[in-house]
């Protein structure tokens, strides 16, 4: 069928050809063109997405089948794209924040040479792509392709400079631990096709009535394992901090804004199976408070200034979690955006500050820094104020939405999230305060090098500080403003509001008071920090900070039990079955048949005697055998 | 006589020139015995071309039922003939250039 927006296939086919032109001609190209080509097709892409968002809020979504992508047997899967509300929002975060940080990466990484500047955007522009085909794709099995994708650009990625072993290592680190989800996301997918013959979103979400209770859950289950992996909570997200060896804008668009979202949207995308299953319901939100709990108390102690942000990431990906978990899939969705906002605009003030700094990283070298880099010091502290959650920036309608929520299904799920909320504060303030008050720690030389960042990349700085301010408008709940939630409303069709119980106090009136308790939660949070950290030295931690500073010695825990016996059985495999094994055996077979060959050369004495010797006997032996034979 | 007289005759003149051309050195030696391999082979035909002649005679006095069997020793001989001349030039050959008839010498053929 003809509809407008069958189009959309240009959405991810334009950085597609970015990476194409990028990759091949990055010998060839000059910076200037490659920035070009580079930022150009995704801001094309972004454009489209608008149209895509305006032809949606009219009403017109639509999955556009292009051709048969497996087609075996019964089973088919077409290689579709879903233009759905979800979608869209998904496509406008997406195509948008990753404009801004390929436009300031254009800057960021204008000391590399020509041909690693047009890898570097060739990867972004593939993770675009990736990341497009994940949030379009009308079927699992396209949806697991991007979810692929994504995670190969991340490896890309964060081994960009490649000549350090130890960022390859993070590279890899974060792949497998990827992957390792990326199991529990097929499995799922199996099970799906065995019980309804098809992955299309269409067919499982309107035909759950062939899954039994049991199916429900384990598909769930496995669905957000994979998404533990993607989204780092626990147990698999030991990569996230390490994978901050990549360039910073890298951290910013892939492990804050998008990549680490993809769980989010699997898990919204997939809400009326979670719906069914109120176990796997509660398994999300508790993984998902429980990681919010363990990262924020980590990211207290953190002195690298990327390090602290990642850990907010994986915090802030807890509370998203939390609010699927809690059936507030909108909420969730509604925190993906105005993170992404807040989240890529840290992110990127840290790449501004380490610019500033020559590429230290360490805040007990920094301090001060608010004079000299003024740009980045007040859209720095913009993002902390909205990750705080203080009104009415955009970080507090999510935060809100989720928290009330979370107090609806459980009041002991609330208090728990409110001293996560009181923690983020406190440690976004710490960070703040630490790199841009006070007095400089750093070198003489970091000093005089100091100075604000060129125009590509503040006015970037700019523009996200302006949405994470005026972000969380189009979500205004009902407490503040009648029919001011705008977003839960244009996802409604794919995402059922939800109501909850009504509770004993009149509605509106509690939420006023949950919304005036976290904004008080928020702002104690703050307050400690600047008391406690206004006058800075950098002094020793006592035996608890060591423990939060070493990541709660999980990596060491997991080297230990998962790390060492793989390790120990792949060597046994390697020697045992590997090298005495299967080699042993071909080559084996090889010196056997060198073995026969240098005995049989003896028969080529070039002496007639023996010759004329083995003729006699071979005609002997015809005869014998002749006379047997007519036996 | 009885024809196994004949076939055990063959057999022992015929291993007796396989055992000469395995053992012996001389190339000459050699070539005695396998003209008295051909020659064993020679008896046999012309015993078997006897007996089946004395066997068919009995039924019918004027038959020529064994004449193939001496026939093919004519062939046989005449082949020899040609083969010992070729073969004697080929010593001659060899004594020309080593000066001994001594097979032990021929040794080049893996070259």
């Amino acid at each position: 069928m003809s509809n407008s927006l069958n189009i959309v296939y240009l959405i991810p086919l334009l950085p597609l050809i970015g990476f194409l032109i990028n990759g091949l001609g990055r010998k060839r190209l000059s910076k200037s063109l490659i920035s070009i080509i580079g930022c150009g097709v995704v801001l094309a892409s972004f454009l489209l997405s608008i149209w895509v968002f305006m032809q949606v809020k009219n009403g017109n979504v639509h999955v556009a089948n292009y051709f048969d992508f497996i087609s075996v047997g019964s089973f088919h899967v077409p290689f579709a794209f879903q233009i759905d509300q979800l979608s869209a929002i998904f496509l406008l975060i997406i195509t948008g924040v990753g404009f801004l940080i390929h436009v300031y990466s254009t800057s960021y990484m204008h000391h590399e040479a020509p041909e690693h500047f047009g890898r570097y955007f060739s990867y972004l522009n593939l993770f675009i792509f990736s990341m497009l085909l994940l949030v379009m794709g009308a079927n699992f099995v396209i949806m697991f392709i991007g979810w692929e994708g994504v995670g190969l650009c991340s490896y890309l990625l964060i081994g960009y400079w490649f000549k350090n072993t130890e960022y390859n290592k993070a590279a890899a680190k974060a792949f497998v631990m990827n992957r390792i989800g990326d199991l529990g996301f097929l499995i799922a997918i199996f099970w799906i096709i065995s019980k309804i013959g098809s992955t299309d979103f269409h067919a499982v979400f309107s035909n759950t009535s062939k899954f039994t209770s049991a199916d429900i859950t384990a598909i769930t289950l496995l669905l957000f394992v994979g998404a533990t992996g993607k989204s780092a909570q626990i147990p698999l997200y030991t990569w996230l901090p390490d994978a901050m060896a990549g360039p910073t804008p890298v951290s910013a668009l892939i492990h804050a804004a998008t990549m680490v979202t993809a769980g989010i949207y699997m898990v919204a995308r997939s809400n009326v199976l979670y719906s069914m299953s109120e176990l796997s319901q509660n398994v999300v939100a508790i993984v998902g408070l429980a990681t919010a709990i363990l990262a924020a108390t980590i990211a207290m102690k953190q002195n690298d200034i990327k390090k602290v942000l990642a850990y907010s990431t994986v915090s802030q990906l807890g509370y998203m979690f939390l609010a699927l978990g809690v059936g507030a899939y909108s909420a969730g969705v509604f925190h993906v955006m105005t993170h992404a906002f807040f989240k890529a605009l840290l992110f990127l003030g840290a790449g501004s500050v380490i610019h500033a700094m020559g590429g230290e990283q360490d805040i007990r070298k920094m301090g001060g820094l608010s004079s000299k880099l003024k740009t980045t010091y007040i859209t720095f502290l913009i993002g902390c104020i909205a990750i705080s959650g203080v009104p009415p920036f955009s970080g507090f309608f999510s935060k809100d939405a989720i928290l009330y929520a979370a107090f609806e299904h459980n009041p002991g799920l609330y208090i728990v999230a409110l001293i996560g909320a009181i923690l983020t504060a406190y440690y976004m303030f710490r960070l703040l305060i630490i790199t841009f008050t006070g007095k400089f720690r750093g070198t003489e030389e970091q000093k005089t090098h100091l100075h604000e960042s060129p125009p590509a990349m503040t006015i970037v700085l700019i523009i996200l500080a302006v949405l994470s301010v005026i972000g969380g408008f189009v979500g205004i709940p009902d407490a503040i403003m009648k029919g001011g939630d705008k977003f839960s409303e244009f996802l409604s069709p794919v995402i059922p509001v939800k109501h909850g119980p009504i509770t004993s106090f009149p509605k509106e009136n509690f939420e006023r008071l949950l919304m005036g308790v976290s904004t008080i939660a928020a702002l104690i949070g703050i307050i400690i920090a600047w008391l406690q950290y206004r006058r800075y030295q950098y002094k020793e931690p006592n035996a608890v900070g060591k423990f939060l500073e070493n990541k709660w010695y999980v990596d060491e825990l997991y080297e230990k039990t998962i790390v060492k016996p793989l390790n120990f059985l792949a060597d046994l495999f390697d020697r045992e079955l590997e090298r005495s094994g299967i080699d042993a055996l071909v080559n084996g077979v090889g010196k056997a048949v060198q073995y026969g060959g240098r005995q049989l050369r003896w028969l080529q004495s070039g002496q007639v005697g023996s010759y004329v010797l083995l003729m006699v006997i071979s005609m002997v032996l015809f005869f014998v055998l002749q006379f047997f034979l007519r036996k | 006589m009885q024809i196994n007289y004949y076939i055990f005759l063959s057999i022992a003149l015929f291993v007796i020139g396989i055992a000469g051309v395995l053992t012996r050195r001389n190339a000459i030696i050699i070539f005695m015995c396998i003209e008295l391999m051909l020659n064993a082979t020679n008896l046999l035909l012309v015993a078997f071309s006897k007996m089946h002649h004395l066997a068919a005679s009995k039924i019918d006095a004027a038959t020529t039922a064994g004449t193939d069997g001496q026939l093919f020793v004519f062939f046989i001989m005449v082949v020899a003939a040609a083969e010992v001349s070729v073969g004697l030039a080929i010593i001659v050959m060899m004594y020309r250039n080593i000066h001994s008839v001594d097979v032990n010498f021929l040794n080049r053929l893996k070259h």
